[in-house]
């Protein structure tokens, strides 16, 4: 008891530091700003998307950017605003989903690694394996396994990042579980899964945060490549990836239905990205005076 | 001479080091393709397979035997190199993987090399001019740069230098290297390719540069009234520059992965393409075949940039 109150204080002024250094960053604010747009037109998408994103028609195909269509339509009449605005659904879905899935059994083999020496080389062991297939390879492998499909690909790139989460969560409670109050716990008989999640988990909290900030980032181009490649998000599901597959053919004769996807895809990765730099500089005060 | 034994010692055990993982690696193809549900021998049968035939494909694929006799079957044909035979080619995978690689290795080897020639350059300029304009835009530069997709990248890069200017042509391998066709062919995918790693080696130069210029040697240096330009680039970069080594090991792992999207783009004859098509028609032997090779060509190149970092960093110790 006496242990977690001496918790509560020091923790509360530390999230107001760290918000007063985010407020003062201006990549925060820029990142947070285009979060929330991308944020809005996921929640209201069918009240702000001007046209049905799934309606057809030939006759108005490939038609450049216009009073009517603000960016043009594609190859089979649709309007392209209204599909990039449900298309933002699909890009958060997959960046929080497969996320959730790495974070969660990253973060439980990470944690009994760091904690359970017993387990910490069979564990990592079995991370360094996953680790040895490079870049969006495994996600690959494993959407070859399971067929192509949005879920599937969900499930792939989630379980692609279990080996980072585990490897930062590890490395955080290594350097957690030597400190006094985990020893005082420990010597006061709190049981060992109250001790992990009671004391280490939100001591551990801020690397994982930072760490899922990016990684949404990186999920969400890896599922628009995986789209691109045709082994995600299958038509007529409204996914910038796929958009911008299909928009390909087109590229000479029409290039807005391949430029304004690719173009909502990178201003939400750098949204993430900008938003979790600005997160690790305010969370990692040395981060700022190396600068 | 004892250096030099001591060098070759941790060599070896770099390599044996590494049967684990290569071992480990294999077990994961291995075991990924077999949880896939469906039956490859109605794959090869066609749609209303004769249940005798069904059972020949089953025997001659050895997939009526138990899994780990199978795995066993899998590791020792691939020691030898065999490493099945495609589905859809009909033809030995590790034929079509010979003839292939050296295709993605050369795409990925060139995206390397501008990447690092991008990246480290605009890295070491923005830490020179700290806390300037350049600086700014350097690192805004390469965090959108790191944002964009790289097919959408390609698209742009291709409507602009193929089909606008017609500079350069938009898809195939033109040649070898030494040919000016060769160079005309590589030059957009390889850029491509280089373009987010270029940005973060440049971020991650620059930190580690800034990292390097607030120690204590480099502070007596300047207070000998060394000059700056001197210090930078003599004193600061090849200390800077070990951290990012081991990075750009990381991101030639990335760029092998990458070249997946890349090659489709722009019709690269690599076997990253044809591992994505694998996918696209189950083609499982050609799956385990591709992703098997490229893990462990990333796994040899980060065991030869360990042992580039041994040789760069006094530091650190051969045993």
């Amino acid at each position: 008891m006496a242990v977690s109150a001496s918790l509560g204080t020091p923790r509360i002024s530390m999230s107001r530091r760290v918000a007063a250094r985010l407020r003062r960053n201006p990549g925060a604010w820029i990142g947070a700003v285009i979060l929330l747009a991308f944020l809005t037109a996921a929640v209201f998408a069918p009240q702000i998307a001007p046209y049905d994103h799934t309606r057809q028609n030939i006759l108005r195909r490939l038609q450049p950017p216009s009073e009517e269509h603000r960016l043009g339509t594609d190859e089979l009449g649709r309007d392209i605003l209204s599909r990039i605005i449900f298309g933002t659904r699909v890009s958060l879905q997959v960046g929080l989903i497969s996320v959730s899935i790495s974070g969660f059994f990253g973060t439980a083999f990470g944690l009994a690694a760091g904690y359970f020496r017993r387990l910490d080389n069979v564990i990592m062991r079995f991370m360094d394996i996953l680790l040895a297939f490079p870049g969006i390879l495994l996600a690959m492998a494993i959407v070859a396994a399971l067929g192509p499909g949005l879920y599937n690909s969900m499930v792939a790139i989630g379980i692609w990042a279990i080996p980072v989460y585990a490897r930062v969560t590890r490395g955080s409670v290594l350097g957690v579980k030597q400190t006094e109050y985990i020893e005082a716990s420990r010597a006061l008989g709190v049981s060992e899964f109250r001790i992990i999640f009671r004391h280490i988990l939100p001591n551990i909290a801020s690397p994982l945060i930072v760490l899922s900030t990016m990684r949404i980032a990186t999920a969400i181009l890896s599922a628009a490549s995986l789209s691109f490649l045709g082994l995600g998000a299958q038509p007529p599901i409204a996914d910038w990836g796929g958009m911008l597959s299909a928009g390909r053919m087109y590229v000479r004769d029409a290039p807005w239905v391949a430029v304004f996807p690719g173009m909502a895809i990178t201003l939400t990765v750098l949204g993430f990205n900008l938003f979790g730099e600005a997160l690790r500089e305010a969370l990692d005060p040395q981060v700022q005076k190396r600068n | 001479m004892e250096r030099v034994s001591r060098v070759l010692r941790h060599i070896v055990q770099r390599l044996i080091s590494l049967v684990p993982v290569v071992l480990g690696v294999s077990v994961t193809v291995f075991l990924i393709l077999q949880l896939t549900p469906g039956d490859p021998a109605r794959l090869l049968a066609g749609q209303v397979p004769d249940p005798q035939v069904l059972e020949n494909i089953r025997r001659e694929l050895g997939l009526d035997q138990p899994i780990h006799i199978q795995y066993w079957n899998f590791l020792v044909g691939a020691v030898q190199g065999d490493l099945g035979t495609s589905f859809r080619s009909g033809r030995p995978v590790i034929d079509e993987i010979r003839t292939r690689l050296p295709f993605t290795l050369e795409l990925a080897v060139v995206g390397m090399a501008i990447a690092l020639l991008v990246g480290v350059t605009a890295g070491v300029l923005a830490a020179y001019k700290r806390n300037t304009l350049y600086d700014l835009l350097t690192m805004i530069g390469s965090l959108i740069f790191v944002s964009m997709p790289g097919f959408w990248v390609a698209l742009l890069l291709m409507l602009a230098f193929s089909l606008e200017l017609r500079w350069l042509p938009a898809s195939g391998r033109g040649g070898p290297l030494w040919t000016v066709d060769g160079w005309r062919h590589v030059l957009l995918p390889a850029v491509t390719l280089s373009l987010s790693s270029a940005a973060i080696l440049a971020r991650l130069t620059r930190a580690s540069m800034v990292e390097v210029l607030n120690q204590d040697y480099i502070k007596t240096a300047r207070a000998k009234g060394v000059p700056n330009v001197v210090v930078v680039f003599k004193h600061t970069l090849k200390n800077a520059l070990i951290p990012v080594i081991t990075l750009a090991g990381i991101q030639f792992g990335d760029m092998l992965a990458n070249t997946a999207i890349i090659e489709t783009v722009f019709a690269w004859p690599g076997i990253s393409r044809v591992g994505v098509q694998a996918i696209s028609s189950r083609d499982f032997p050609m799956v385990q075949g591709v992703v098997l090779f490229v893990a462990i060509v990333f796994v040899l190149v980060n065991m030869l940039v360990d042992l580039l970092y041994v040789f760069l960093d006094p530091r650190i110790k051969y045993d």
